[in-house]
């Protein structure tokens, strides 16, 4: 009882890419376990998503569907996840600490008898003696974490792991599931999404940030951004005031990034923000306060008025382009 | 309306956590402890309901005597009643989800309010685990369209839409990429995220007023559950520090930098 089972996520049919770290991290355990790593994707048709996953390296892929996974819910799609892992004899179930593995794998869990590590990081050892790296008290502390049941969960962070190489594409095979719809207790009722011509928080390579000192103007903060393709995150300060859309928050209980690039401008840098961002390769700071925290951990700090420096910054780029 | 919300005892949030030089734990000397900040949203939301729709708000904690300071403050809120669940030791997600699915058992609460995630362990399941094992519906991560400097805000409309007389409940939920809305079925579990409401403080008079009301202490073993944890984090370490960089003087030398030497740009 030691294959992986990885649950994919998809929206409207189409894969989420959230969900290829998940491949990753279960390509890994697979090896460090001794068993095979199986994808599952569920939902009421999902024959594209499928394809989209097959080529990174899973040894299978499956696809549940019914009616009843429609719309992603946690009650059916935990009695689907739960039949799936029982059939293929999983001993691990994995998925992307997005708040759709957040709020579904503790659900498995439960069904399965298992303990459960949200947010891993990475893995300790080999065998039934594998421990799992996971942060505690937003990021102060790196905890190693057993769990003693015979089958473990785990949600893990999308950015630690990464996009996995593609192989030669899996067999995608059905995988039967009966949902019992009278016992699900929710339904849906609407989806609002964010629509952006801008790249996702969590896949961009450059991202500029701003916090409290734009004092609700992000105007040079979005300027710079589209000059360069980048992303626009914001701290909680700035969410918090409902100067921009809560979905931008990098943080702890925001967003986790790990861009090559990150520009932190008007930020203080509260322990909060920095757990969110403070993997980035490089870290750019610019505020005008020289004892702000984000200082301490950006490799260029620039001690400046954002609205003078923003637009000097995108003057500069645009400039030696 | 009957409801029934969590308060964990954690870390002040503002105090820097430090790892023991032996890796067995954090430094507790000097520590302040507080309620769980998701939780005070939790208590806030279970208060806003109740003004509005009538009954009854019991706030439930897990721990030793010491967790009764955090419980008192949320009956200090406004709270009606307590719960101290007796248990000095270790507990993980899953063993709180059945302690409180006992307690559940017993209170019948409309609907259980929680933060969807203690700022001690971060691990984000309680909620979840507590509502498979009632074989209830769940919400997480409940917030509200509303900005935090609103006027809705302001005059304490609570977030949560309670549907015709209590048989269920519209929750707005903040997921990657945008706010899903849902419809649950009354009894539920709704975990709330920040930015649902602001919490009140207490004013002294309603803290003198807690210290009347009633708690009742329970105990593992008088529900019938055995908190042996499932999963237990055994060696903790400082995360790897960022090494501090330089200051440049101006944004020539920024791009330059950028450019020549971190080759990012």
């Amino acid at each position: 009882m030691s294959n992986v089972l990885v649950v994919a996520e998809q929206l409207e049919g189409a894969l989420r890419k959230a969900s290829l770290p998940a491949v990753k991290a279960g390509r890994e355990l697979a090896g460090k376990v001794g068993g095979k790593c199986h994808v599952l994707v569920l939902g009421k048709s999902v024959a594209a998503a499928a394809a989209e996953i097959a080529p990174y390296g899973a040894d299978a892929v499956h696809t549940a569907e019914d009616p009843a996974l429609e719309h992603y819910l946690a009650e059916p799609y935990a009695q689907a996840v739960e039949q799936a892992a029982r059939a293929l004899g999983a001993g691990y179930v994995v998925a992307t600490a997005s708040s759709t593995g957040k709020d579904l794998m503790p659900r498995v869990a439960a069904r399965l008898s298992a303990g459960m590590a949200t947010d891993v990081l990475g893995f300790v050892g080999d065998g039934a003696a594998i421990a799992f790296r996971r942060p505690m008290w937003a990021g102060a502390v790196i905890a190693e974490v057993t769990i003693a049941t015979e089958i473990k969960v785990l949600t893990v962070r999308g950015t630690e792991f990464g996009v996995p190489a593609k192989a030669a594409a899996a067999a995608i095979a059905p995988l039967p599931v009966k949902i019992d719809a009278a016992a699900v207790k929710t339904r849906f009722v609407s989806l609002e999404q964010v629509k952006s011509a801008r790249p996702e928080l969590t896949e961009a390579k450059i991202i500029v940030s701003g916090g409290r000192g734009t004092k609700g103007d992000f105007k040079p903060v979005e300027s710079l951004a589209d000059s360069i393709g980048a992303a626009v995150g914001a701290s909680r300060a700035a969410c918090d005031a409902g100067w921009v859309p809560n979905d931008w928050q990098v943080g702890q209980t925001g967003k986790t990034v790990a861009p090559e690039l990150y520009i932190a401008a008007g930020i203080s840098g509260a322990i909060q923000h920095l757990a969110g961002m403070k993997n980035s390769k490089v870290i750019v700071a610019i505020n005008k306060d020289p004892e702000a925290p984000i200082f301490q951990v950006a490799d260029y700090g620039l001690v400046a008025d954002l609205f003078k420096a923003l637009p000097e910054l995108q003057a500069a780029l645009k400039k030696d382009a | 309306m009957k409801i029934l919300v969590t308060v964990k005892r954690v870390e002040d949030p503002y105090q820097a956590i430090k790892v023991k030089p032996d890796g067995s734990g954090i430094v507790t000397d000097g520590m302040n402890y507080k309620p769980n900040p998701f939780d005070e949203i939790a208590v806030e939301e279970a208060l806003r309901l109740r003004d509005k729709h009538q009954g009854e708000v019991i706030a439930v904690t897990l721990g030793t005597d010491r967790s009764t300071a955090e419980l008192r403050q949320a009956l200090a809120m406004g709270a009606d009643r307590g719960i101290l669940v007796k248990h000095d030791g270790p507990l993980d997600s899953d063993a709180v989800a059945r302690l409180l699915a006992k307690v559940v058992e017993t209170e019948k609460p409309d609907l259980i309010l929680m933060g969807k995630q203690a700022i001690d362990d971060d691990q984000n399941q309680a909620g979840q685990l507590l509502a498979e094992y009632l074989h209830v519906g769940q919400a997480t991560f409940a917030s509200k369209k509303d900005s935090l400097e609103s006027e809705a805000e302001k005059t304490k409309v609570p977030g949560l839409q309670v549907l015709d007389g209590a048989r269920a409940v519209r929750v707005i939920r903040e997921v990657d990429g945008g706010l899903e809305t849902l419809e649950v079925t009354l009894p539920a579990v709704v975990t709330v995220d920040l930015r649902l409401n602001l919490p009140r403080y207490a004013s002294l008079p309603n803290i003198m007023k807690a210290k009347k009301k009633e708690v009742k202490e329970l105990t593992p073993a008088a529900l019938g559950v055995d908190p042996t944890p499932k999963v237990m984090a055994r060696k903790f370490a400082a995360p790897p520090a960022r090494k501090g960089g330089i200051k440049v003087p101006d944004v020539a030398t920024l791009v330059d930098k950028l450019r020549n030497e971190a080759k990012v740009i």
